[in-house]
């Protein structure tokens, strides 16, 4: 009695510990299933970006020459992007990222050379979150700070009636302190992994701090600084709205920093805030003008990653 | 390449140590005078950075504080400066970020997840990964012009909604959230791994119990991070909802709304010079939040990182 008592238990705890594994095994292939949609999403991300600006670019360009659209024509609607085309667009954009570009390319530099060479761990610790403050405030603040701040100034120093209240330079330097803190980061990891004993060979022969950086470090960790370059103009590249509180809008292909400009993204918020209804010819315009940014940007960081990347393997 | 250079460094001493005695003396203190000389320009430099952030918030502060006061808080905006007040953005900026923590949290974790733990480290695995990469460098107004596309048009028939609105802000900071997730889950040891395994734990048991919990102090800060982000962030909101002026506060998923970044860009856009002061005022506003949640951020990682270094 006893022992058919023990079996049964026996067999019941076997079924219960098998009911139980199956139950775990079938949980674990509901939560892959979810996971695996969870990462689809990234997939589908870029594919309903790439599909929908494709389609829509081509109903643009299904009404309008893609030359119109480069150099426009004054067959078209005034103010319309067909009348003055993308490329004074282009130029804009172009003009505030290579100022924010070499601001940015200064000032980062210098910043991540002290850091990485000369400043005390403790010093360092201490400024690099204050540097990556600055990364973290809203583009929107940047542009209110580039108008009513740097704009003054800089009518300060050029005078008032040669430099215009919307202009490319308060946009590209307040840009260019945006985006410091990426290429001082990049470039000071780029830095950091330049192995010690190059260091120490150069300090061994009596080189100074100074010829260290600028003769062995800098030269070994170029393409990382090279990357860290590329990226923030991409990033400048692709900014919307200190350009859009700052730059201007008026679409000019210009080399004259102290000029009103339009940029590519401040074009699309500007459309965009207007009446457009959906399938209308400025709807689809800036869905043509997203096509060519996103391919600037992407060509850009993947260029910027590759570099990156070979920079990694000479170390590793 | 360093190689070379120190070859360049050698040289330099070379032709140093051939000159005569004094030669030398004189170009050694030229060289030390060059690099003091420099030192000076890496610290301006820094210095020159920070002094923009401290401008940018003293130009903030003094154009703004004067503005700011529980009135400004709790009214509607307006067509007269002096009674315009951020109700309406702040109420829609707490309904963007909460409904974009809620759709992005359980995704941006999940996918994390998946590409650490479950997937295979196959072709395509490494196509999502640098698929996240590029997307984490698309400009924010691109992601505005999917949004206007897919959820405004195609989804909710044109209308401009607070759910558009946070689903458009989700695929922007996923990727953030995925790649600090994915550090977080790097950085959990995989001896924690193995032992669960040799307990006879299966896959997402080991997630469940041991991966999910070590790495949730990283996932957290940068969930927050994430949401910093889509609060501050103006350009595809900009583009979802061009309605500017918000009377109202948003009462549901799909009422129409505005946030702070936005009421800000319409401030400054105004032509009266009074609209800035209030303009100012919202930006105090916008990067208190901001500040004390990158603080909050920080907080997290430093006590986390003392506990792995115990």
């Amino acid at each position: 009695m006893s022992t058919t008592t023990e079996l049964d238990n026996k067999n019941d705890l076997l079924a219960r510990v098998a009911r139980r594994r199956h139950r775990q095994q079938a949980e674990q292939a509901a939560v892959t299933w979810l996971l695996r949609i969870a990462a689809l999403i990234s997939i589908l991300t870029t594919a309903g970006i790439v599909i929908i600006l494709v389609v829509q670019s081509m109903g643009y360009f299904a009404e309008v020459s893609v030359w119109d659209f480069l150099k426009g024509s004054d067959l078209a609607p005034p103010f319309s992007l067909q009348q003055f085309g993308v490329v004074s667009l282009v130029g804009g954009t172009l003009l505030v990222a290579l100022i924010a570009g070499l601001v940015s390319l200064t000032l980062g530099l210098g910043a991540a050379i002290f850091l990485s060479e000369y400043a005390p761990e403790r010093l360092r610790r201490f400024l690099k979150p204050i540097l990556e403050v600055l990364a973290g405030i809203p583009t929107v603040v940047y542009g209110y700070f580039a108008l009513t701040f740097v704009t003054p100034i800089l009518q300060g120093i050029f005078g008032a009636d040669r430099v215009i209240v919307f202009n490319a330079l308060s946009a590209g330097l307040v840009m260019g302190l945006m985006i410091m803190p990426m290429v001082s980061t990049l470039s000071e990891d780029a830095m950091v992994a330049v192995p010690r004993s190059l260091r120490d060979a150069a300090y061994a022969l009596g080189a100074t701090r100074f010829e260290v950086a600028t003769k062995v470090v800098i030269p070994a960790a170029l393409s990382g600084i090279v990357a860290s370059f590329i990226l923030a103009v991409s990033r400048a590249i692709g900014e919307t709205m200190i350009v859009k509180i700052a730059a201007g809008a008026t679409p000019n292909l210009t080399l004259n920093p102290l000029e009103s400009i339009q940029a590519m993204t401040a074009y699309i918020v500007q459309v965009s805030l207007g009446e457009t209804p959906q399938g209308s010819i400025e709807y689809k315009t800036i869905f043509a003008v997203g096509l060519l940014l996103f391919v600037m940007t992407l060509a850009m960081n993947i260029v910027g990653r590759w570099v990156i990347s070979r920079f990694r393997q000479q170390y590793e | 390449m360093g190689y070379f250079s120190i070859q360049a460094a050698v040289r330099v001493d070379v032709i140093n140590q051939s000159s005569p005695e004094q030669n030398r003396k004189r170009s050694k203190a030229t060289r030390a005078w060059r690099d003091r000389v420099f030192v000076v320009g890496f610290v301006a430099a820094i210095v020159i950075g920070i002094a923009g952030l401290a401008a940018l918030l003293i130009d903030v502060l003094v154009d703004g504080l004067p503005f700011l006061n529980y009135d400004f808080l709790s009214s509607y905006a307006s067509r007269k400066p002096l009674e315009s007040g951020i109700l309406a953005p702040l109420v829609g900026t707490v309904w963007i970020v909460g409904m974009t923590a809620v759709f992005t949290i359980p995704i941006g974790v999940g996918m994390a997840i998946y590409l650490e733990e479950f997937a295979s480290k196959n072709r395509l695995s490494r196509l999502i990964d640098l698929n996240i990469a590029n997307l984490a460098g698309v400009p924010s107004v691109i992601y505005g012009l999917l949004g206007l596309a897919v959820f405004v048009q195609f989804l909710f028939n044109g209308s401009r909604n607070v759910t558009a609105g946070a689903l458009t802000m989700t695929l922007l900071v996923l990727p953030i959230v995925v790649i600090a997730s994915q550090e977080a889950i790097k950085a959990v040891p995989s001896s924690y791994r193995d032992a669960a395994y040799a307990m006879g734990a299966n896959r997402w048991q080991v997630v469940k119990t041991v991966v999910l919990p070590q790495a949730l102090p990283g996932m957290m800060s940068g969930i927050i991070l994430a949401l910093s982000r889509a609060i501050g962030e103006s350009a595809p909101i900009l583009i979802i909802s061009s309605l500017v002026w918000v009377t109202f506060v948003p009462a549901s998923p799909d009422s129409k709304f505005t946030v702070l970044p936005l009421q800000i860009f319409t401030w400054i856009s105004q032509p009266q010079h009074e609209f800035r002061g209030i303009a100012a005022a919202a930006i105090i506003v916008l990067l208190a939040v901001l500040l004390s949640m990158n603080g909050i951020a920080i907080w997290i990682r430093s006590k986390y990182q003392v506990r792995s270094d115990q």
